[in-house]
């Protein structure tokens, strides 16, 4: 079982306490009604599903009850950062430096 | 005294005799046995039948490695465990054992004598002896395999053991305390870390139990251990645990262990208390992990190696110096690694006539020969066996020169001690998913990359004598030590005399076997695999040694191949012609050893199974008769029969009460969520289909939810308590999704609103009373809300007093009668039932439940989310385009409507059903067609989603989606049930009342 570092709680919490929340960084457009066929599927169904290194939103369900987003390689299924939702994505240095 | 009983020695206690049984046949041994030490001691080396070829088998380890000695342990009622390892099995008095895979006498089995004996059941015989013809599978193949085969037989009573759970947190785990587990338990304790030692023996030592000869630093090796032991027991912040199994390694330094606290003890059938446990898991989070997990021997894979009496070199030397049994009066040892010298050794020590040494290597140490010379032993190098004889125990072997099948010697013998090397035990390590490396010199993985904070240390990491495990622990609990905190530990080093003999083992000996001579010679010996069903596999194309392992099974048994996988990687790689580095491993899983079901269930059985909601009038119904039903987590009553009523009768009367009085039903389960702030109402207008910026205070409305793909998602009546106050109730199963989904928008989409969410499910109570009385029940007893019917109307909220409670009076209704719903604070909910119903009886109040609930709104053609609806269904598919706030720019899901599949003509629309025969009650999912049709593909053109019989209208009623069904009223249509096609005509979903005027009264 994992051990998740929510940023509100600053707090190593085990897994059962939170729930996964699907890719992080996909903003809902500000008006979907404007959106071509195809924009609205990339933003409804398309997800990028790498292995590796990826941007994930979490809830912290049986806790704060805030959502929040992560950097996590989903092959060694490490969390690698944790950081509240709406914060810019990570830049590679930010994740490299959090690796080592 | 048996004959097979040494005079003194061993960690037994000879005072205190105990009596077994084994097959019926009753035997004594002593305080301290294992079961099998105590059938060796009564010379018992027959106890069992192989799997697969139900071969006589005996006892080959003294540990956790046992894949033979098989049996079934009785502990009284219900308390049967299978499969259980003798070797692991502590004796107690009375304890009742029986063998396996044997019918109808482990002596005279009929699967032995049968043609499934060997020809037909070669390698991968599962995957192509039964293939065909088909029905043989299930009349023919099946039944006698499940007779003959398994692995034994399992209870069929309920498990009456009780079970705990614990998690406990430590900076040091270590697993194992052996040597290395022990002077890292030293070293590490001295900081004040907190240490938890695992072992899973009965009591600590390892392979000290073994070695009473050695001396570490000048003490003899079991007082050295006694010292420890006391020594780590009174430090505080040592924990030790005995009979407890470290059987999984997860995720950050998360170790599952299992403790054994009473399959010693004897039965606790007559345990008045009934409170003993049996087991006990601990969820173990380690800063640091010790891992100090010893290594096993390797057998050696020759004709015949599987005969009673045939065992690890090391078993005879366990049994003889732990538990004071000789395995024979003249065992003969076959290996090609020095340490079986050190069983021999001992055995002759211990006054045993060793028959001989049979050395594959052609050339030893001067040491050995030596030592052999003087104790009178006979050495045979270069030597290897190539066949064995004895029924049920093996009496001689012939020893031949490796590689030849001549210059034969037959040998006397009544036991065989083999040692093919030492494997070290890396399953945990692996688990861990640390990385393994190949070491020739010892032909065995050791541990090589760590992806975890944790350290291997003795034989687990290739390192087997005494001392450097000593050493090397101290080493690794020092670190442990420093990393938790210690100022100035200190170092330790250890001294050795008298340690076990260990060597390295020749490259072409590595995994060797040899098919040589007469008589099948095992890998495998729980699954019965041999050399040859290897070689097979590789031949018929399986190249993958995870194909390898599939089709001949070798270490798929419950053993997990502890003794058979490097022996079949090494065979596996002779017949690929590949080195065995190549050739790849087969994972590692847990459980390490087997693990019962009922302890990793815990707690967490009977009524702790799963959390049952209760609605604050759930006792009251439980006393009136209410017959329950589950919803989601919640226990709600489903009908409320009077005797002898049946569920029909029932739901038939309580129907027609509300229809003509009163009815009054718990609806708390639904779902209730408190939107609050300024932008309540904007919030509010993006989460649903609904506009509610113009909804005036006082108001309530019915809310429509979509997922961002357009489908119906949730619903529910949202009534609004102030400009700025929404109380919102969604579906009973739906509520957590939807306050999951309020938030995930609320904070991460549109963080601008200033807008908050309270679930108050659990603090309202909802009594919902429906039928023409309502309001000459109630409004007797609220103060401060206008009753009249145009200041209170149809979908309005109020606030007041009820019984001199506070309520939010919803005048709303899911029955198409005249309707309140009573919000209460959940802790009055029972006592306004009460009150209510006792008041409600001029009118003759009835309960009603869910039958009724889905009867009335059925009538009505109201939908329920999930019943109607199964996630892909739009707004107009359930002909609810009235509740989309056309003008809106924007809601979730809005987009999605008008994607093209959306508006395509033909999809699946609501409509309501009426069957030619009033009588027929359709079945809900059955088929729905145009023409009475047997062709197949037969077209379906949709399906009932609700199905009634309506006591108010005397007729069946049905709710469907249909292809198009909107423009098909009237149309005649087929539905398809197991006693034929049955009639029906579409309707309007409306069937009572469709003006609603029974609402407004
Ligand atoms: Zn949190």
């Amino acid at each position: 079982m994992l051990l998740i570092d929510c940023p509100y709680c600053k707090e190593m919490r085990p897994e059962v306490e939170f729930s996964h929340a699907g890719e992080a960084h996909i903003d809902r457009p500000a008006d979907p009604s404007s959106l071509s066929d195809e924009e609205w599927e990339s933003f409804l169904f398309l997800r990028s599903n790498r292995a590796g290194i990826c941007f994930e939103r979490w809830y912290h369900i049986h806790g704060c009850g805030r959502y929040f987003n992560a950097v996590r390689n989903n092959v060694s299924e490490k969390f690698i950062l944790t950081y509240p939702a709406g914060q810019k994505r990570p830049s590679d240095a930010q994740i490299k430096g959090a690796l080592s | 005294m048996s004959e097979f009983r040494t005079a003194k020695g061993g960690r037994i206690c000879r005072k205190t005799p105990l009596n077994f049984s084994f097959d019926g046949q009753s035997y004594a041994g002593l305080q301290g046995d294992s079961l099998a030490s105590a059938l060796l001691a009564n010379g018992v080396h027959f106890v069992a039948r192989s799997y697969k070829y139900h071969r006589p088998r005996g006892i080959m380890s003294a540990g956790t490695e046992e894949a033979s000695a098989l049996v079934g342990i009785d502990r009284g009622k219900g308390r049967f465990d299978t499969s259980t390892r003798a070797t692991t099995q502590e004796l107690f008095d009375g304890l009742k054992a029986q063998s396996q895979h044997c019918w109808p006498s482990l002596k005279f089995d009929v699967g032995a004598l049968t043609a499934l004996g060997s020809p037909v059941m070669s390698t991968g015989f599962y995957y192509k002896t039964f293939m065909w013809p088909k029905a043989f599978w299930e009349w023919v193949y099946e039944p006698i395999l499940r007779n003959l085969a398994g692995l034994g037989r399992a209870p069929k009573e309920m498990d009456p053991d009780n079970y705990s759970s614990i998690h406990a947190h430590c900076d040091v785990l270590i697993i194992g305390a052996g040597p290395a587990g022990l002077a890292a338990a030293l070293a590490a304790s001295q900081s004040g870390s907190k240490v938890i030692l695992v072992d899973e023996n009965n009591e600590i030592g390892g392979d000290l139990l073994n070695c009473p000869i050695a001396q570490i630093d000048g003490t003899n090796s079991w007082d050295w251990l006694a010292e420890t032991e006391k020594q780590l027991a009174s430090l505080p912040n040592v924990t030790i645990l005995t009979r407890t199994t470290a059987f999984g390694y997860y995720d950050q330094n998360f170790i599952g262990v299992v403790q054994k606290l009473s399959d010693h003890l004897g039965s606790l059938e007559n345990k008045p208390d009934n409170k003993t446990l049996r087991e006990r898991l601990w969820k173990v989070r380690a800063k640091r992990v010790v891992l100090a997990t010893g290594s096993i021997e390797r057998p050696l894979v020759f004709a015949g190696n599987d005969r009673p009496g045939i065992m690890l070199a090391t078993a005879a030397k366990t049994f003889l110096n732990r538990y004071g049994v000789k395995v024979g009066n003249r065992p003969l040892v076959i290996t090609n690694h020095d340490s079986a010298y050190e069983s021999a050794f001992d055995l002759a020590e211990a006054g045993v006539e060793v028959a001989a040494i049979i050395d594959r290597r052609a050339k030893i140490s001067s040491k050995l020969v030596e030592q052999a010379g003087k104790m009178g032993i006979e050495i045979l190098l270069g030597h290897t066996i190539v066949q064995t004889s004895g029924k049920h125990r093996v009496c001689s072997v012939r020893a031949a020169p490796v590689g030849e099948n001549a210059s034969i010697r037959k040998i006397k013998c009544d036991a065989v001690l083999m040692c093919g090397g030492w494997t070290p035990s890396v399953h945990l390590f692996s688990q861990s998913r640390g990385t393994l490396t190949w070491r020739d010199d010892i032909g065995a993985y050791v541990p090589n990359n760590y992806t975890q904070d944790a350290t291997s240390v003795g034989a687990c990491n290739g390192d087997f004598l005494m001392s450097q495990s000593l050493n090397k622990g101290a080493v690794a609990g020092l670190e442990a030590a420093v990393s938790a905190g210690a100022k100035a530990p200190k170092s330790t080093s250890y001294k050795v005399v008298n340690e076990a003999l260990t060597s390295d083992i020749p490259v072409e000996e590595i995994g060797i076997f040899s098919t040589i001579g007469e008589g099948k010679a095992f890998v495998d010996f729980q699954h019965d695999v041999t050399a040859k069903d290897i070689g097979q596999a590789v031949r018929e194309g399986f190249h993958s040694i995870e194909h390898i392992k599939r089709f001949t099974t070798t270490g798929m048994a419950t053993d997990q191949g502890k003794t058979s996988n490097l022996n079949g990687l090494a065979i596996a790689s002779a017949a690929l012609e590949r080195p065995i580095t190549e050739v790849g491993l087969t994972t590692f899983r847990p459980p390490y050893t087997p693990t019962s079901f009922g302890v990793l269930a815990g707690y967490s059985r009977g009524d702790l199974f799963d959390v049952t909601r209760k609605s604050p009038t759930e006792k009251w119904a439980e006393q009136n008769g209410a017959v329950f039903e589950p919803v989601g987590l919640w226990r709600r009553a489903r009908y409320f029969p009077k005797t002898g009523e049946n569920m029909h009768e029932a739901v038939a009367r309580e129907c027609k009460a509300t229809r003509t009085s009163i009815g009054i039903s718990d609806a708390s389960t639904l779902g209730k969520i408190e939107v609050v702030g300024p932008d309540a109402a904007e919030f509010l207008n993006r989460i649903y289909t609904n506009p509610w910026s113009k909804l005036g205070v006082g108001r309530c409305r019915y809310g429509l939810m979509l997922g961002e793909d357009g489908y119906i998602f949730d619903d529910g009546v949202v009534g609004r308590l102030s400009e700025d106050r929404f109380h919102v109730t969604t579906t009973t199963s739906g509520a957590p999704r939807v306050f999951a989904r309020m938030e995930d928008y609320r904070q991460t989409e549109w963080p601008e609103l200033k807008v908050w969410l309270t679930s108050i499910t659990e603090q309202w109570a909802v009594i919902a009373l429906n039928g023409p009385n309502v309001r000459k029940l109630i409004e007797p007893f609220v103060e401060g809300i206008d009753f009249s019917k145009d200041t209170f109307p149809h979908m309005a909220i109020r606030e007041g007093m009820i019984f001199g409670v506070p309520t939010r009076l919803f005048r709303v209704s899911f029955t198409g009668e005249l309707g309140f719903e009573v919000n209460v604070p959940s802790a009055y909910g029972l006592g306004v039932w009460q009150r209510l119903m006792e008041a409600g009886k001029k009118f003759d109040i009835v309960p009603y439940g869910t039958e009724s609930l889905h009867m009335l709104r059925a009538e009505k053609g109201y939908i329920i989310v999930g019943q109607e609806t199964d996630g892909t269904q739009t707004p107009d598919d359930m002909g609810m385009n009235w509740a989309i706030g056309k003008k809106k720019q924007d809601f979730i899901g809005k987009r999605s409507l008008v994607r093209s599949d959306m508006l395509a003509p033909n999809r699946k629309q609501l409509v309501g059903l009426m069957t030619n025969d009033a009588n027929i009650v359709l079945d809900e999912g059955a088929q729905i067609m145009g023409e009475k049709s047997n062709v197949i593909p037969a077209k379906m053109i949709g399906h009932i989603t609700s199905s009634y019989w309506s006591e108010t209208l005397q007729h069946s009623i049905a709710l469907a989606i249909i292809d198009g069904g909107r423009a098909r009223m009237g149309e005649e249509i087929y539905i398809s049930m197991p006693g034929g096609f049955y009639p029906a005509r579409i309707v309007d979903p409306v069937f009572y009342d469709p003006e609603g005027e029974r609402l407004n009264v």
